[in-house]
């Protein structure tokens, strides 16, 4: 236990040149990683390769993705949210109620919005003002939340859509297209952009590091954070509009367990859960992964319940690995 | 430091003396004797499970898995009992505490060899084990008639006038006591979510003593699933879906610290205590059900920040001291 605390620095004689370390990366792992999943499907399924079926694959992780992307940034700044799902249920029970009192489509998407956004400030208020764990914290929440949505529901469920209102999670842009998945690629840009050329983003970068140096250094902490935690409100309100307009009704148990398979997808995509690195291409890939698997095993007709388990084994497998293969090399070095 | 927790856990008393009455005034009969022994009754399990969460988030960690845990070894019991009706139910006992454990101690290796955040090990392993559960039996459920009179029996057994779920806990609780007062794994458990660093130069193995913690809430998880199972009558894929937070609800209310290192053994119990007030109360003062779920999580909000608000203070002070030198 106490060679834990010795850190030794190797410093290399000659740093890596950016085509190597570009080779080496998390993300070009998982760009291996995505094609032999293709690949397999394809050889495992006939039906996998049809553009139609394609675009139906993509709906297993857009919704989600959109929520990860959020997520990522504050899991880069060193917090967490778990409370996203239970978002997403409380904003889908609010359009419902506003869609039965006859509130037309637009009406609808800014009630949604509003309702994340006022939720995640809860989360952010509590976190930054209060200066609680976001671990407890969104716990709480979590619950609060959804327990919110089964006093509005209880046993009931709100299926009164206006018509227009299915096109953001029925409706298709260009050929195969689907909204759900253009909105997706646009968020993944705007959240790159966030991320990595903004002062915001270094500002959620040096946050994730060393947080008493980011306040020193002049970053709003408070502020960032609870920027960060309105984000990820925004973005379960957006996934909420979409993954209502699919379904076309709510429940209070609407995106059961979703929590887990975005932190999932955010720690596949290469983001530390202790903070401080990651990228927005890494979440894209990993989001591309996990929609693919789920697919390829929904076409095999493997139980929903089975994936779970995949995606838990892979949750820890994902984080084990990189410290098996590091403690392995060193081993080897000496 | 010992003033403070004994002014946490008299204020946890009032608290839950307050509730009581408040909702006596609502419901008289809810504070007969026979009415609060059954309260109790059905808090016993919670109280198991928080004394195991307890050790754990002394130790900085957290059991996330806990249900699951449960869950899976519920059903484990039942498919032994259906399998073999004539075994002894203290072998099923034993057997289910061993498997508890064994489930625990994955977290725990997990956590202690290759040093990944709790919470994402037992994120994982919560999925994995309830997966588990239905990779055994499909998705079937085992009903009461398949289960044995003996193996549903032991619960409601009566002993001196109290039925043996709550002795099971009075045990738990008094051992629990014991090992985090009187033994040097207890103090371990403390020494290492108070100050890691710390605790390695006093040779405590901080990894070692959070795989410990790990299999005690699994071998407690364990012998919940067997008390789940046999008082409820039913084992199936979803049971105690969710009850994870509760469990963590309830150290939170007693005044277990998520930070690690500050709690006790009567605060869980008060914890759970104060929640199982709460869900027995709702049905009686005509409150919905499904409030339930939003009230815990009102709960849980409100204890961490007074509990936060409580060890800031604590950090003033010693500030104030070290100044005064």
């Amino acid at each position: 236990m106490a060679e834990a605390h010795v850190q030794i620095r190797h410093i290399p004689d000659r740093l890596q040149s950016r085509g190597s370390r570009l080779l080496k990366s998390w993300e070009s792992l998982l760009v291996v990683v995505a094609l032999l999943i293709f690949v397999a499907n394809s050889l495992a399924s006939p039906y996998f390769l049809d553009p139609w079926n394609l675009s139906d694959a993509t709906f297993n992780f857009t919704e989600k993705a959109m929520i990860a992307f959020a997520m990522a940034l504050v899991i880069i700044a060193g917090e967490i949210d778990l409370s996203v799902a239970s978002i997403v249920a409380l904003t889908s029970t609010a359009m419902g109620y506003a869609a039965s009192q006859g509130l037309g489509t637009p009406a609808l998407v800014a009630v949604g919005l509003a309702v994340g956004l006022a939720c995640g400030a809860v989360n952010g208020l509590l976190v930054t003002r209060l200066g609680l764990p976001s671990i407890v914290v969104t716990i709480g929440t979590m619950s609060l939340f959804r327990g919110i949505a089964f006093i509005i529901l209880g046993d009931q469920a709100f299926t009164e859509y206006p018509a227009s209102f299915a096109w953001f999670g029925q409706g298709y842009v260009w050929w195969v297209f689907s909204f759900e998945f253009c909105l997706f690629l646009g968020f993944a840009v705007v959240y790159a952009v966030i991320l990595h050329m903004t002062n915001f983003g270094r500002a959620v970068y040096a946050i994730g590091n060393n947080q008493t140096a980011a306040l020193f250094s002049g970053v709003r902490v408070a502020r960032v954070k609870f920027t960060l935690f309105l984000l990820t409100g925004l973005m379960s309100a957006v996934a909420s509009i979409c993954l209502t307009s699919r379904l076309g009704s709510t429940r209070p148990s609407i995106a059961l367990g979703w929590e887990l398979e975005v932190v999932t997808m955010v720690v596949l995509g290469g983001v530390s859960i202790l903070g401080g690195s990651g990228t927005i291409g890494g979440v894209v890939l990993a989001a591309f992964i996990m929609g693919m698997v789920t697919f390829g095993f929904g076409l095999l007709n493997v139980p929903g319940i089975v994936m779970s388990i995949f995606i838990g084994l892979l949750l820890i497998s994902v984080i084990a690995l990189p410290i098996l293969y590091t403690r392995l090399k060193r081993r080897m070095a000496h | 430091m010992n003033m403070l927790l004994k002014n946490r856990e008299a204020l946890l008393v009032v608290a839950i003396l307050a509730l009581v009455a408040l909702i006596t005034l609502r419901f008289p009969g809810f504070i007969a004797p026979a009415n609060l022994g059954r309260v109790y009754n059905d808090t016993s399990i919670l109280i198991i499970l928080a004394l195991g969460q307890m050790a754990v988030i002394l130790t900085r960690c957290i059991d996330l898995s806990m249900a699951a845990n449960l869950a899976l070894c519920g059903m484990v019991a039942g498919l032994i009992n259906v399998a073999f009706p004539g075994l002894p139910i203290p072998l099923v006992i034993v057997a289910v505490v061993a498997l508890g454990a064994a489930l625990g101690s994955i977290n725990g290796l997990l956590v202690w060899k290759l040093n990944i955040p709790p919470i994402v090990v037992t994120l994982g392993t919560l999925t994995i084990f309830r997966g588990t559960i239905f990779l055994l039996t499909g998705g079937q459920w085992i009903n009461a008639h398949q289960m044995s009179a003996a193996f549903k029996g032991l619960p409601r057994a009566d002993l001196f006038g109290i039925p043996a779920l709550s002795w099971f806990s009075v045990l738990i609780v008094a051992l629990m006591f014991v090992v985090m007062t009187r033994t040097a794994t207890g103090r371990a458990f403390f020494a290492v979510g108070g100050n890691p660093h710390a605790a390695v130069y006093t040779g405590i193995d901080v990894g070692r003593t959070r795989f410990l913690a790990y299999c005690l809430s699994g071998a407690l998880a364990g012998l919940s699933g067997y008390l789940w199972v046999s008082r409820y009558a039913v084992a199936y894929v979803d049971i105690a879906l969710g009850f994870e937070l509760d469990i963590i609800a309830a150290c939170v209310i007693g005044g277990i610290s998520i930070a690690g290192g500050i709690g006790s053994v009567p605060g869980a119990v008060l914890g759970a205590l104060f929640l199982g007030i709460i869900k027995n109360a709702l049905p009686v003062i005509n409150i919905s059900p499904f409030a339930q779920m939003a009230i815990s999580g009102m709960v849980i909000i409100i204890a961490v920040a007074v509990n936060a608000r409580a060890e800031r203070r604590k950090g003033r002070v010693i500030l104030k001291k070290a100044e005064a030198h």
